[in-house]
């Protein structure tokens, strides 16, 4: 069985290069036809769809033997002295997930953006940068080794500037294309230094196989100090999380992923909350075995930075009052969580909600792509109200959505959310659970929120919603549909984590005590939102009279914006830079001047000697003789040496 | 070998189209761009052929071509070209052929432009494909004639007068050669010294200099010079300044040679007659080599931040990237090499590049401050296009033949000097600020109503954007095309052998 697989798997390059394939004849041949351009990323992309559910159907009848022997096949792509490097794909169960989640999320992206994007004047544009995105992202998720993954983690951050600048002559969205370029560019140097690192010390960047890093870290590699006590692991395993914390958002670096939302909605759905910016949690995930063997260290590090993300975007998601940018902190507080559960060692929890995330995520940025389409371009969710009557299955699926996010059993968010904050107690992180509790309690009151708002309350007569067209509602409630079943796949036997997990498998019973607690939390989140803003038991002005301080604090975000604007503004533009233009201009070019100026000096002052008349010359000549003369008949003898002949026939 | 010809015939061939071009009227402004064409396109073919047919697996000098010239004091013709130099081969000819297109709607004094623009071409050429120190030396005199009329005539006054870019250019160029001739001086009579002893006469060929085993102190006096003298050519800090002001007043064309390929005989020399020839030299430079490489990346990446003018913003830019390629040869190692000759070809084929884009936006709009422009992508998206893949590529996004470079030159660099490799990666970011700024502040924005009647390129316009972009492309797509080959190069030159025995010292570091 595992044999015929095996030659399966080799074809998966199939699955990144079809989108490739369609982002080529889309930029140079069919670009002026909006149809058929569409047309064929989406043929492109449900083929892929089709391949990676072939493959998972491998992965999971081939059962155990691929999840100890991940299947790879590569070919050289740069072979020089002292740097070897193969490019190729990678088959394990985690990639399987990964490739049907970004598959699925990207068709139903495509498909929904058809009628989202209708009668944009870049529709062709669109989709060739839709189809280039996914051939990178599918590229990400089979990489077999750092250097590739970098490859592909590069351009699929290009791919995010493309569609964040997609309406370019916005300058909203030029700014944040660039403020989303350089935020994880300064973050991958990181990880850019790491690699480069990692590949002086093992000569190879392959995560498994022979001879590569995960190998030679378990056959007795030995760390030694580098920095003070701090271990080389263990600088490595920070280096390489440091290009993480870029691409998801982790705080200091989440700064760009809420301004990301000016691109169009569905881009925001595929790229910043379902595939790309889970790339971070990937890479960990993948490189995991790096800082199982670093010092502890690392990995609390990472639990550490996870869990304040989780709790910090939460909390500022609760103040914000435009529709997408709250979608977009609650990204952030999830990706945290992502981050944290693998922090306290749970690959599979993370991952598990990697792909729970993916589908309830996706599904309400497109619903709420769906109601600014409806009420032409609002955003702010006090212009909305009342939508439940003339949007229903936009209002159903949201709503599934917000349930699953709240972790509300049978629902998918339950399932994972609850996973990882199991694995946290259980791994003794009690404070680290604290946290993730109180922020499920956060995240199921500010979403709630959100849904009540906007969905539900009265009715504002200026908007006339109106129901999306089929392209759209079909993926909503497939979607939805993933929602409400992805987390059953914790259920079974041979569950999610019996073929995703790190180190040996242990099957783990649920903890329903624990569950019982999260439920508890977010259905307390549920009703305090609907106490406030459906019942108007509490008077959320009231609320903000009593801490006007934390409110303006939380709408401000923190001012973190601010403080990277004036460090740019004031010292890096404003201070850095002038001073070593000024140093340029008039210190290394003013000696350069100042050397012209001085030969030019000697030039004029030597011209004075040929000044072309002869009676000068003549003169001078004159007087020559008379010194000459006077200098050998007084002295002769004593400046025998001054002899010119003498000269000449000494030096021969 | 009648293969030896074919390189002759790709030195002579722009050489054919001057003379043509001297004997067409000059109110026969096509027909002359035409032939200028012509000309640098059979010198771009016969360099592509030679590409491709250069056996790899034999390795060393192919194609070469000796001829005695002066026998008294061991001049040869010498052509022929390795691994290192083939890169630089058609690196010129690609820039050649794209600056003839780049310059396609000049108007004034059509027929001088054109033939120094082929005198110009042909000493670039000349110079890389030269075995013999007499002739190197001599091509590059020829190139620092035409660059100086060519700025003084056809180029534009900014924040300083042409006159002043010009007259720099030139007597920057004539400081490093000054310099360059007395080393090369002082290592021909010290070879010829120790050939007279074996019984031999002397000679100027790089490859029967580089047998020769000179004294330690002779090696770091005559590689201080040629440090001097290729250092300021690649603008290296605090010799750097002639560089942007330079491309500033400089016409397109000679921007694009200049900062692809001109620059890169700094780095050229300093491989193939410090590194080879003078390793133990090399090895006493290197500390401070890696110390103004890193000065040449940040520095210079952050004065760019603060430039209004395109044309200083990747003036400064190409310091900048110019400090990896020196950052590469002060490491010392096969890996490092290799990256710094890719780093040279990337680095000319992408500033090349964006230099003409810049030379058509000045064209259409007059103006190169980068606050009166914006938006162009509405009204010229294929300039954009063009424009921006310049701006991905300088800033070293996989997928181009930059990025690979650069990750090559790092990873050689981290072998020897981590913590200079740390600051090298570091200066990424900020080759990502100011490129991306110039990207928006130029290309995306509001429509700009006074910009509405400028037209997009097209016709030969295209010719620069789509032969440099697919190099760009091919070349990082499948970088074993350009890096089999400078491999090879790097360890049948001599190189590796050379770098194994100097190399090894590390230079402090933290690991």
């Amino acid at each position: 069985m595992f044999k015929e697989m095996h030659n399966l798997f080799q074809w998966a390059w199939l699955i990144p290069f079809l989108p490739f394939l369609s982002f080529f004849i889309i930029a140079f041949i069919t670009k002026r036809s909006k149809g058929l351009s569409a047309a064929i990323s989406i043929l492109a992309i449900l083929t892929s769809l089709c391949l990676s559910i072939g493959i998972g159907i491998g992965v999971i009848s081939s059962g155990a033997e691929v999840v100890e022997n991940p299947v790879m096949s590569t070919v050289n792509w740069l072979s020089i002295g002292g740097l070897q490097i193969n490019f190729g794909t990678l088959i394990d169960p985690m990639s399987a997930m990964m490739l049907f989640v970004v598959t699925l999320v990207a068709s139903m992206v495509q498909i929904y953006s058809l009628g989202y994007m209708h009668g944009d004047k870049g529709f062709s544009r669109y989709f060739c940068y839709q189809s280039l995105f996914a051939f990178s992202m599918l590229g990400l998720v089979l990489s077999t080794n750092l250097l590739e993954m970098y490859v592909f983690w590069e351009l699929v951050g290009l791919c995010s500037y493309l569609l964040i600048g997609f309406w370019y002559f916005k300058v909203s969205a030029r700014e944040a294309a660039k403020k989303a370029f350089v935020t994880t560019r300064v973050a991958d140097v990181g990880l850019l230094i790491g690699i480069v690192l990692l590949y002086t010390k093992f000569g190879s960047l392959d995560f498994y196989g022979p001879g590569s890093l995960s190998a030679q870290m378990a056959s007795g590699f030995q760390d030694f100090a580098l920095i003070g006590s701090v271990s080389y692991l263990t600088v490595m395993a920070l280096l390489v999380f440091i290009g993480p914390m870029g691409k998801s958002g982790q705080f200091p670096f989440h700064v760009w992923l809420p301004d990301a939302m000016e691109g169009p909605t569905p881009v925001s759905a595929l790229i910043h909350a379902a595939t790309m910016v889970v790339a971070g949690v990937y890479l960990v995930a993948r490189m995991f075995f790096l800082f199982d063997n670093a010092s502890p260290v690392a990995l609390e590090f990472v639990a550490i930075i996870g869990s304040f993300t989780a709790i910090f975007a939460a909390t500022i998601a609760i103040a914000q009052d435009d529709i997408k940018k709250i979608l977009a902190y609650s990204t952030l507080s999830q990706l945290g969580y992502m981050m944290f559960a693998l922090g306290v060692g749970a690959l599979t929890a993370s991952m598990f909600h990697l792909m729970t995330h993916a589908f309830f995520k996706a599904l309400m940025f497109l619903g709420a792509g769906s109601v600014i389409h409806a009420l032409h371009e609002k955003q702010n969710i006090w212009d909305m109200g009342g939508l439940y009557k003339k949007m229903p299955i936009t209002t159903i699926t949201f709503g599934i959505g917000v349930l699953a996010i709240a972790g509300i059993p049978p629902f998918a968010g339950f399932f994972s959310k609850d996973e990882i904050l199991a694995s946290a107690m259980h791994s003794g992180h009690p404070f680290i659970y604290a946290i993730g509790l109180f922020t499920a309690f956060l995240t199921a009151f500010y979403m709630c929120r959100l849904f009540f708002v906007a969905f539900l309350g009265e009715e504002k007569p200026e908007n006339h919603p109106h129901e999306s067209p089929k392209t759209m509602t079909v993926p909503l409630i497939i979607l939805a549909f993933f929602s409400v079943v992805g987390g059953w796949a914790a259920l079974p036997d041979h569950n999610f984590a019996y073929f995703i997990h790190y180190g040996v498998f242990e099957p783990e019973a649920m903890d329903w005590g624990l569950a019982a607690i999260s439920v508890a939390a977010g259905l307390i989140g549920i009703g305090l939102a609907y106490s406030i803003y459906v019942k108007k038991a509490i008077k959320a002005e009231d609320v903000v009279a009593r801490f006007p301080g934390v409110y303006k604090l939380l709408k401000n975000k923190y001012y973190i914006d601010e403080i990277y604007q004036w460090v740019i503004d004031k010292i890096i533009d404003g201070f850095i830079a002038k001073v070593l233009y000024w140093f340029d201009i008039y210190i290394i070019d003013g000696i350069v001047n100042s050397l012209a100026l001085l030969v030019r000096g000697t030039g004029s002052g030597l011209r004075r000697f040929t000044t072309g008349q002869l009676q000068t010359y003549a003169l001078v000549f004159f007087f020559a003789v008379v010194v000459f003369y006077i200098v050998l008949a007084v002295g002769e003898g004593q400046l025998a040496g001054l002899n010119p002949l003498a000269m000449l026939g000494g030096v021969k | 070998m009648s293969n030896s010809f074919i390189l002759l015939m790709t030195l002579l061939a722009p050489v054919l189209a001057l003379f043509i071009i001297v004997f067409i009227p000059r109110e026969e402004t096509k027909m002359i761009k035409i032939v200028a064409a012509i000309g640098t396109f059979a010198a771009l073919a016969l360099s592509v052929f030679l590409f491709f047919a250069y056996d790899k697996s034999v390795g060393g000098l192919q194609f070469t071509m000796t001829i005695p010239w002066i026998r008294d004091i061991g001049v040869n013709l010498g052509l022929g070209v390795d691994g290192i130099s083939l890169p630089m081969l058609l690196l010129t000819n690609l820039i050649g052929f794209t600056a003839v297109y780049s310059s396609w709607n000049i108007d004034k004094r059509v027929k001088d432009f054109f033939v120094l623009l082929l005198i110009l071409i042909t000493g670039v050429m000349g110079t890389f494909i030269a075995t013999d120190l007499f002739i190197f030396f001599l091509c590059y005199e020829i190139v620092v004639i035409p660059i100086y009329i060519m700025v003084i005539i056809w180029g534009s006054t900014k924040r300083v007068s042409k006159e002043y870019a010009g007259m720099k250019l030139t007597i920057y160029l004539l400081i490093g050669s000054a310099f360059m001739l007395v080393a090369m001086v002082a290592l021909y009579l010290n070879a010829s010294h120790q050939l007279a002893v074996l019984g031999q006469g002397p000679t100027f060929m790089f490859a029967e200099l580089a047998q020769l085993q000179y004294d330690p102190s002779f090696q770091i006096i005559v590689f201080g010079l040629f440090l001097f003298g290729f250092g300021s050519l690649i603008s290296m800090f605090p010799f750097h300044s002639w560089s942007p002001d330079g491309y500033a007043g400089a016409p397109t064309a000679v921007s694009m040679i200049h900062a692809g390929v001109l620059k890169k005989i700094g780095g050229y020399g300093l491989i193939r007659l410090g590194v080879l020839v003078l390793p133990l030299g090399g090895r006493f430079w290197a500390p401070i080599i890696a110390v103004l490489a890193i000065i040449n990346i940040l520095y210079a990446a952050f004065i760019a931040m603060a430039q209004k003018d395109l044309k200083y913003v990747v003036g400064y830019s190409s310091v900048s990237h110019m400090g990896n390629v020196l950052l590469a040869i002060a490491a010392l190692n096969i890996t490092s090499i290799n990256g710094a000759v890719a780093m040279m070809f990337a680095h000319g084929v992408m500033a090349a590049l964006f230099f003409s884009m810049i030379g058509f936006i000045y064209e259409k709009t007059h103006t190169r401050n980068i606050g009166d422009l914006g938006g162009l992508a509405h009204q010229m998206p294929r300039l954009a296009t063009g424009f921006m893949i310049a701006g991905m590529a300088g800033l070293g996004l996989p997928g181009t033949v930059n990025f690979i470079a650069e990750f090559t030159i790092f990873n050689g660099v981290a072998k020897v000097m981590p913590v200079q490799a740390i600051l090298g990666i570091v200066g990424i970011i900020f080759t990502a600020v100011y490129t991306l700024r110039v990207i928006a502040n130029v290309l995306f924005g509001p429509r700009r109503a006074e910009w509405d009647h400028l037209k997009d390129i097209r016709g030969p316009e295209l010719v620069p954007v789509v032969v440099l972009v697919f190099v760009i492309f091919a070349t990082g797509i499948f970088p074993n095309t350009l890096f089999h080959l400078i491999d090879s190069g790097v360890y049948t030159s001599g190189l590796a052998k050379v770098l194994e025995t100097v190399g090894q010292a590390t230079i402090g570091g933290l690991f």
